[in-house]
């Protein structure tokens, strides 16, 4: 690009923590997702050490059964919204704009006021490890107990009388909120505010798997809401939504919850698929195959992912013709699924393979992911689920989907967009460690989790006899065992990190040799990304050499690109949220006015301040 | 409504607001419709009265549907005068839709207290506690709305709302309009199919 524009006034990045609580630069926001929802991750993974340590010997006696339900709904609580969500988040953030060639996302404040609730809302649910005292629990854990599907009426404040469920059930409001902000704020983004020339079929794959993922959460998350609002009204104010006894119906919450959580699976996985759409043709050297065919296959997976949830309550009898129904749907859905892995198979095929890590952890997703999708299509029929279900043959599969498949995928995206987000390359000796370490940990973790449920131990139980069944102390040590090697990973991963810091090799504007358009500007971006908004004419720009045309000579205006001041309004009308959730939680009605208040003020200062995209 | 100066380049040629609006109205379809059929579901399952047939008062309901509709119809010449920078008669229409809107919640408040003197409470049955959160979510819709009404009303009493905010109005619209269309779908459902 020409010397003759001189670089933008605005350009020069602020610093400080102001900086950081008002910001608006989807590049700042996508690293404070990361590295919150990586310690949420942490936090997560800590709890699930504590119940592997608990079950690594029969009669384990470490935590008690009631700080056990509390380890296992935060583990998944905190995995599923606080970890997983998140973390694709802080690549959708950082990378969207950069693949379509946008400057911000279409409304940057709105994407700050997600990132903030986000935060506000996991370190309100995880309050609860400390807020005993507060309501005079006699401990001081209190933390949610009921899973991280909350079955009814469990629920109920007769059977769940202390805050444990409240801090569940608000927190997970307030989160929905958040997501449901980013849901629209991307849809925009992908929609509206591709380069001129992106047509829809030149999208690069990771943004289509987030627009999908996306139209999945704006519209699973009113159904979670409403479930949750229902609970509420159970639990304060004396409704009788989910209690048999003045005629609601339990399973009410069932299909609320599934209805929502199975479109949630897909939420989880799409943007794993889509981060691996892109690593594996740049490690390849070969366009994706079948990029067609990926696409419409992620968007079916996301129309059927809406026909499928009672296959989670087959256990619940709801008659052979319904079981038959979600029993078939569920075998379809895993057509498209089997689609993409024999797409991603035939890129590897004949490609020029540069064995990187990022491109280790994209096979590794395939591979675990596959053996995650079959344990899954074996429990769509029915018979073998009844034998299965609430066993660890289940734990087995959602771990090979969830860990084998979003982790392995996210880790992918880590080592591939890094060098891009911090400008510079993440140690490849010590990510091959993390690799290997990783993939033996989980098998070892995860896979005697098959035999443990087939052998008939039953899930969320806080200890196990010694006479459960042969063999089964073993299996319990072996995945206890494995699950601190994947400890062992993480803590390479995070040397890795930290390492990269000040030792990283310089990364350069494109390390890899990628195709899409993120890879034309420099490591790390600046604030207002491209200089010039590129034509695209092409589906991989990068690499063809036609396709690529001359950057045009600027408008006057374009010569400046335009950076949005921040905005601290995100971050004021976010905390009403928390406020408002602690007014019932404490049973303090001023809190409720505090709060409504905050959030009225942020509002309407939002809307009236000057800001110009 | 600082931002509606100049609209950005978009790749669908839809203002980004607008289309980012009608994400949120699709959204807001599934609450609704989680809500409707909760009370779908458990019709007819209340194992103690009032039920439904003794308490409704459809008279007064049709007339609350009225108003609604009547307020459809000031939103509509309300963005219609504001487009041609008809800003006197945009006021008037503003503040119309506004008060029937506070029409219709003066209504949904006079039936809630009128049931709960009849004995129908949130905690009284399944009819009463779904009655309730469906109606009442709708209810708080209306005030959100007629809260945002109001606002761009005394914004354009200030002289700060004129022609090139006319897409703040649209959107504004669409909310009015969809929150009069859940009300004419919870009417059907609740009140004229018992």
């Amino acid at each position: 690009m020409s010397a003759v524009h001189a670089p933008a006034a605005a350009a020069a990045p602020a610093t400080g923590w102001k900086s950081w609580i008002t910001t608006t630069d989807h590049k700042r926001i996508g690293m404070l997702y990361f590295f919150t929802a990586f310690g949420f991750f942490l936090i997560g993974g800590i709890e699930a050490l504590m119940i592997r340590l608990q079950l690594a010997q029969p009669d384990g006696r470490l935590v008690s059964a009631d700080t056990y339900n509390q380890l296992f709904t935060m583990h998944g609580t905190t995995m599923v919204f606080l970890a997983l969500m998140p973390l694709s988040a802080a690549f959708f953030n950082y990378i969207i704009p950069l693949q379509i060639g946008a400057r911000d996302v279409a409304f940057p404040r709105l994407n700050a006021f997600s990132y903030w609730v986000f935060l506000l809302g996991g370190l309100f649910i995880n309050a609860s490890w400390f807020a005993g005292p507060l309501f005079h629990a006699g401990h001081l854990n209190v933390a949610p107990n009921g899973g991280w599907f909350g079955y009814a009426n469990l629920t109920e404040r007769q059977y769940s009388p202390g805050p444990n469920i409240d801090f569940w059930l608000l927190g997970l409001q307030v989160l929905g909120i958040a997501s449901l902000a980013a849901g629209f704020n991307f849809i925009v983004t992908i929609l509206n505010m591709r380069a001129p020339g992106m047509r829809m079929m030149r999208l690069p794959v990771f943004s289509w798997m987030t627009l999908v993922t996306q139209f999945l959460v704006i519209t699973a998350f009113p159904v979670i809401t409403v479930a949750l609002v229902l609970l509420m009204f159970d639990r304060f104010f004396g409704t009788h939504f989910y209690l048999p006894a003045a005629g609601g119906d339990p399973l009410l919450w069932q299909h609320l919850f599934w209805l929502f959580g199975h479109p949630e699976v897909y939420i989880l996985i799409l943007p794993a698929m889509g981060i691996i759409s892109e690593v594996l043709p740049t490690f390849a050297r070969k366009p994706l195959f079948g990029y067609t065919v990926v696409v419409y296959s992620g968007v079916l997976i996301g129309f059927m992912g809406w026909g499928v949830w009672s296959h989670h309550m087959f256990s619940v009898g709801l008659g052979p013709i319904a079981d038959s129904v979600f029993s078939g749907t569920t075998m379809l859905i895993a057509v498209p699924t089997g689609v993409k892995i024999f797409n991603w198979i035939a890129t590897l095929w004949g490609g020029q393979i540069r064995g990187t890590t990022a491109l280790h952890f994209a096979v590794g997703f395939i591979a675990m992911f596959v053996i995650g999708g079959l344990s899954g299509v074996m429990h769509a029929s029915p018979p073998a689920d009844l034998q299965q279900t609430d066993t660890y043959f289940v734990v087995a599969h959602i771990h090979y989907v969830l860990f084998g498949g979003t982790i392995l995928g996210l880790f992918a995206g880590t080592y591939y967009w890094w060098p891009k987000m911090t400008g510079r390359l993440l140690s490849e000796t010590l990510g091959k460690w993390h690799f290997w370490l990783i993939i033996i940990g989980m098998n070892l973790a995860f896979f005697p989790m098959h035999f443990i449920g087939l052998l008939g131990m039953p899930r969320r139980i806080y200890t196990y006899s010694r006479d459960l069944g042969p063999g089964i102390a073993t299996l319990n040590l072996v995945s206890t065992v494995g699950a601190f090697l994947i400890a062992v990973a993480l803590l390479v991963f995070i040397w890795n990190l930290w390492r990269t810091r000040t030792h990283g090799q310089p990364a350069g504007d494109d390390p890899w040799g990628g195709a899409t358009l993120e890879w034309t500007i420099p490591s790390p971006p600046p604030p207002y990304n491209f200089e010039f908004i590129p034509t695209v004419v092409s589906r991989l720009p990068r690499w063809s050499t036609t396709q690529m045309r001359a950057i045009p000579e600027g408008s006057p205006e374009e010569s400046l690109p335009h950076v949005p001041s921040g905005s601290i309004w995100p971050l004021v009308t976010a905390l009403g949220l928390p406020v408002l959730a602690c007014a019932p939680l404490t049973h303090t009605l001023w809190l409720a006015f505090v709060g409504a208040g905050l959030l009225f003020f942020g509002i309407y200062r939002w809307a009236f301040e000057p800001f110009e995209v | 409504m600082t931002h509606a100066a100049a609209e950005h380049h978009t790749s669908m040629g839809v203002p980004s607001r607008k289309m980012a609006f009608w994400a949120f109205i699709g959204s807001e379809c599934l609450l609704f419709g989680s809500l409707i059929s909760t009370y779908l579901v458990y019709k007819g399952r209340s194992v103690v009265g009032p039920y439904p047939h003794e308490i409704l008062n459809i008279p007064l309901t049709s007339f609350s549907t009225f108003d609604l509709l009547m307020s459809s119809l000031m939103m509509v010449l309300a963005l219609a005068a504001v487009q041609r920078g008809d800003m006197k008669w945009g006021k008037i229409w503003l503040l119309s839709t506004a008060l029937l809107g506070i029409v219709f919640l003066g209504m949904q408040t006079y039936e809630f207290t009128s049931f709960v003197r009849e004995g129908l409470t949130l905690q009284t049955n399944l009819f009463g506690a779904t009655f309730f959160v469906l109606t009442g979510t709708h209810g708080a819709h209306v005030t959100v709305g007629v809260i945002w009404l109001l606002t761009l009303f005394f914004r354009a009493l200030q002289g700060k709302l004129g022609p090139e905010h006319a897409l703040t109005v649209e959107i504004s619209g669409l909310y009015w309009h969809f929150v009069d269309v859940v009300w004419i779908v919870i009417f059907t459902v609740v009140y004229l199919i018992q």
